[in-house]
């Protein structure tokens, strides 16, 4: 796993780029905390939980370890 | 990774889940909460005056692991209701000011409360005093 330090405009790429015709406003400057407004059609019909699986998942392994913490609010539209 | 076929602290986690209503998986205690998450999370629940079960997952990191095997959700706080995973502090905190969290639970914070138990109810399983 990589030690770089995340910044805020990586996760907005790797949110984008993951999740089709998601936008993502990411705020945190800290390296470790971070709060993230995650836009995307992909999102309709699902549950909160599953909404935010989906942008966890774009994440995985890395979240509690090198992004100690993702803010999450999940919009459909 | 852990092997399926023996794992009594998985067991624990999901009997512990399927037997309590409301189970508030956390760093620290509401009492004492260790992380700023878990503190707003657990005050929502005390804040709706209903009762929960909550379990401190910082004794042991395989607690955490484990948790987050079976739920398919990375961070902590986790909070369930009847059985089903509902979210974490996001989640919680959004679905308590929209009045949906009331609702699931069956709270009804616009009226006098119902008399209740202290709001956390004591740790339901000792997880650490299974590990060896």
């Amino acid at each position: 796993m990589t030690t770089t330090i995340a910044t805020k405009e990586e996760l907005k790429q790797r949110i984008e780029a993951a999740i089709p015709g998601a936008s993502a406003e990411v705020r945190g400057d800290d390296g470790h905390h971070f709060q993230a407004v995650v836009t995307a059609p992909a999102f309709a019909g699902l549950s909160r939980i599953a909404q935010h699986r989906l942008v966890y998942d774009v994440f995985d392994g890395e979240l509690g370890g090198r992004i100690h913490a993702l803010a999450l609010q999940t919009k459909a539209e | 990774m852990s092997d399926e076929t023996q794992n009594p602290l998985r067991d624990a986690i999901e009997d512990a889940i399927g037997s309590n209503d409301v189970i508030l998986f956390m760093k620290g205690t509401p009492e004492q909460p260790m992380c700023g998450f878990s503190a707003r999370t657990a005050g929502a629940l005390q804040a709706l005056e209903v009762p929960f079960a909550a379990v401190d997952i910082l004794p042991d990191p395989r607690i955490r692991q484990e948790l987050s095997a079976l739920s398919n959700w990375p961070t902590i706080p986790q909070l369930f209701v009847r059985g089903e995973l509902v979210g974490g502090c996001d989640i919680v905190m959004e679905m308590y000011e929209s009045g949906e969290l009331a609702e699931l639970l069956g709270a009804e914070p616009e009226q006098a409360p119902a008399p209740t138990v202290d709001a956390a109810q004591a740790a339901p399983l000792s997880i650490e005093n299974r590990l060896s």
